[in-house]
């Protein structure tokens, strides 16, 4: 507190400074607000969400969990939308029901959703498990069920078909030997014994309105009673569904399942796109502000590499296509793999043109950064270097290059920032709707690099857009938006991370 | 005392008042020009060895264009050309076999703002030699040692040679930076307006640093502060426009300077 006599000066400055620091605050605003929405509405679907019970007016029954409500067309009234799931009975997963036509609403705690491979999900009860062993019914079903779903689940973690057996097939197109024949025959025998020993085991389920319905274990991948579990356990297995989305590959055409090979594609192509662009833009700003003659043609080539950050950047792709993918690529393919013409290997959209292309699209930024950071190392520090008896090249790498690393720090900064949300340009040279297998394995090369990949801006593009069911990708798109902005945010603060430390060590320019 | 010991012609050359016994640096028909602009006319002069010469006049006169001639700092500018010739004991400075890092090794400079590295105090000493090469760690640390005590900075730092030179005051780190020169062993010191940032009592830290250091070297200071050329200096070059008008023994040139320009700027009725 102030003394009572003391006063603030007054300023005198008037409503500008409010304008000014409203115009933050707007922007503050704006930008929490984005990511609260991104992260509310994509990290509340994986939250289990309770199932009602809901009891028309008419006697019909139906099992599904709320979404929304909204006013009806006709303006009588409002109707709320159920999502009731069970597509292979009803046709479809949502229902429209008026809020006057309900007559009771109840939890019933016995409730099952079951996650499978085909048609969707299933809401309803779960009368009998039944296997060559036998038959169970009622509690003990379920707990069967549960039993079951575990040894599934160590099962799949075995995953043969995507880790054994692709990669036998993709060697085995490139050379024949019999041990891999051998090899292939024996994953493929395990594979069958597996599912014959799974096959067997049946569950008879039952919607609320008494359809029944068999259904083959193999095809169910996880079980929940939502309205029986705890909030602890609510927590567990939202935390386990956060993780399966992060880790696991998309099912269902993209419309379930998770997207780590997005993530995986997306952070290795910035990463690559970051290998190249570096050097490539750091020594053009060296060349541009230190060793060219500061005449006309520099400032030509000055304006004209800023504009180059105005182009639009599906140019880029277009360029890439144009020159990385048919032109160099398919030279690559006549000279190197003309045996698999006419499938290109090179000559096709893929992980490499797709980094060549964005470091391009980014490479202005870099080389503005570096001369920056260049002109603003004050000339008697290149003069105290000379006068030492430096030749220029010392100079430069000694006293000027390290002063400017943090500046080149901040150029790559905003590069990344830029490459990782570009999907345009992608599309043209070499993104996937689906790519499951990651363009890294323990097969040499290890890195294929003329593979096509997936990522998380196309990946949001592709959901949105090609799935048949806006309703349902709406929480994915949301999740996978927010995940976009993470993985940005991370790869952006390894990069502050890391200038920071380099500041430390070299020193800071004061700012003029 | 005569106010015109001896009038200057028109278009006359300028009034040498002594020519050394031996020189170290021999400037010979000296013209520098930026562009189109003419900084130094058909100049000549001799610097004496182990002597401290000053360079003084107006600004705009062409006294650190001159003493940035005579390290070739001015390679770096596109637009400076430059005729006539320079000679460091006897060899042409522009000849093609001189290299011209190993010339800016000979030649040292001290320039108007303290400039060292943003590096420890230790490595900005040993930066010179570590381009050399071929020192080992031990004599590093001897020279190290001596080039602070010859700038009369060891007492000051030698409890901190690993923080940053950038924590130093601004008369530490010009004398710093002459430390820095000084360890690479040059023959010449250039010296641009070397005090004119620095506070009252750092200034004459660094005169004093001056007047001890001829006994190792030659020394060339530019200066617009006439009473510190008349405290340090041996000889005086009084430049205007580009041309050298007087040059003289210090004490003779402030005291009994023979041409009205000089006389004139000397007592601060122009420039």
């Amino acid at each position: 507190m102030m003394r009572a006599g003391w006063a603030r000066l007054p300023r005198g400055e008037g409503p500008w400074p409010w304008l000014a620091a409203g115009s933050v605050a707007l922007s503050l605003l704006m930008f929490s607000g984005l990511v609260l929405l991104l992260a509310v509405r994509g990290l509340g679907h994986f939250w289990p969400a309770p199932l009602s019970l809901v009891a028309l007016e008419d006697g019909r029954l139906l099992a599904g969990q709320a979404v929304r409500e909204e006013r009806r067309a006709d303006g009588a009234g409002r109707e709320r939308l159920y999502l009731t799931a069970n597509r292979d009975l009803d046709g479809a997963i949502w229902t429209w029901v008026d809020l006057e036509e309900i007559a009771a609403e109840s939890r019933p705690r016995d409730l099952v959703v079951l996650e499978r491979t085909r048609w969707g999900s299933f809401q309803g009860r779960l009368l009998a498990l039944e296997e060559e062993r036998g038959r169970v019914e009622g509690e003990a079903a379920w707990q069967a069920l549960e039993a079951r779903l575990d040894e599934l689940q160590a099962l799949r973690r075995e995953r043969l078909r995507d880790q054994v057996v692709v990669p036998l097939v993709r060697r085995l197109e490139r050379e024949t030997s019999e041990a891999l024949v051998a090899e292939l025959g024996a994953a493929n025998a395990r594979i069958r014994e597996l599912q014959a020993r799974m096959g067997g085991t049946r569950l008879l389920l039952e919607s609320v309105d008494g359809r029944q319905l068999e259904q083959p274990l193999e095809q169910v991948l996880r079980a929940w009673r939502p309205n029986a579990m705890s909030t602890p356990q609510k927590l567990a297995a939202w935390g386990q569904g956060v993780w399966r989305f992060l880790s696991e590959g998309p099912r269902a055409a993209n419309t379930a399942g998770g997207v780590w090979p997005a993530i995986f594609g997306t952070v290795l192509m910035v990463l690559l796109m970051s290998v190249v662009v570096t050097p490539f833009g750091v020594l053009a700003g060296i060349y541009l502000n230190e060793v060219a003659h500061q005449g006309r043609f520099t400032r030509l080539v000055r304006i004209a590499v800023r504009n180059l950050a105005g182009v639009p950047s599906i140019v880029y792709g277009v360029f890439g296509l144009g020159v990385f993918v048919y032109g160099i690529g398919g030279t690559l393919d006549e000279w190197f793999f003309a045996d698999r013409l006419p499938s290109p290997t090179f000559g096709t959209g893929g992980l490499l043109w797709a980094s060549l292309t964005l470091a391009l699209l980014t490479l202005p930024v870099v080389i503005v950064a570096t001369e920056e950071g260049l002109a603003r190392v004050p000339d008697h520090q290149r003069e105290g270097a000379l006068a030492l008896g430096a030749t220029r090249v010392e100079m430069l790498t000694r006293v000027v290059l390290p002063m400017t690393t943090p500046a080149m720090l901040t150029g790559v900064i905003l590069a990344i920032a830029r490459a990782a949300g570009e999907v345009a340009p992608l599309m043209l040279v070499g993104v996937a709707k689906l790519a499951p297998q990651v363009p890294v394995d323990g097969e040499f090369p290890f890195l294929h690099l003329e593979q096509k990949f997936m990522h998380l801006g196309y990946h949001i593009y592709d959901v949105a857009f090609h799935g048949g069911d806006v309703e349902a990708a709406l929480p994915l798109v949301y999740a996978t938006a927010l995940l976009l902005v993470l993985v940005i945010l991370v790869l952006n603060l390894t990069a502050i991370f890391l200038r920071h430390h380099l500041r430390a060590r070299h020193g800071v320019l004061p700012r003029r | 005392m005569s106010v015109f010991p001896s009038p200057r012609p028109a278009a006359g050359g300028p009034i040498i008042d002594f020519e050394p016994a031996a020189s170290c640096l021999e400037v010979e028909g000296l013209s520098l020009a930026y562009g189109e602009t003419l900084a130094l006319r058909d100049l000549s002069l001799r610097v004496p060895r182990q002597r401290v010469t000053a360079f003084i006049g107006p600004s705009g006169c062409g006294k650190s264009t001159l003493l940035r001639a005579l390290n070739r700092l001015h390679d770096l500018n596109d637009e400076v050309r430059l005729s006539g010739r320079i000679l460091l004991e006897g060899q042409d400075i522009h000849a093609p076999e001189v290299e011209v890092a190993e010339l800016r090794r000979r030649v040292g400079m001290v320039f108007q703002a303290p400039n060292p590295f943003p590096m420890s105090i230790y490595d900005n000493v040993a930066f010179g030699l570590r381009l050399q090469g071929g020192i080992r760690k031990r004599q590093m640390d001897d020279i190290v040692e001596w080039a602070l005590q010859s700038a009369a900075l060891w007492d000051e730092v030698k409890e901190r040679l690993g923080s940053s030179a950038w924590t130093l005051s601004g008369g530490q780190q010009q004398r710093l930076v002459i430390a820095r020169t000084l360890a690479v062993r040059p023959e010449v010191l250039l010296l641009d307006e070397p005090a004119s940032a620095l506070d009252p009592i750092s200034t004459l830290k660094i005169e004093e640093l001056i007047r001890n250091l001829k006994s190792q070297l030659t020394l060339v200071l530019v200066t617009h502060n006439m009473q510190q050329a008349a405290r340090v200096s041996d000889y005086t070059a009084f430049l205007q426009e580009g041309e050298l008008v007087e040059y003289g023994p210090t004490d003779s040139l402030f005291t009994n300077p023979r041409l009205v320009r000089t006389e004139n700027y000397i007592t601060g009725r122009m420039g």
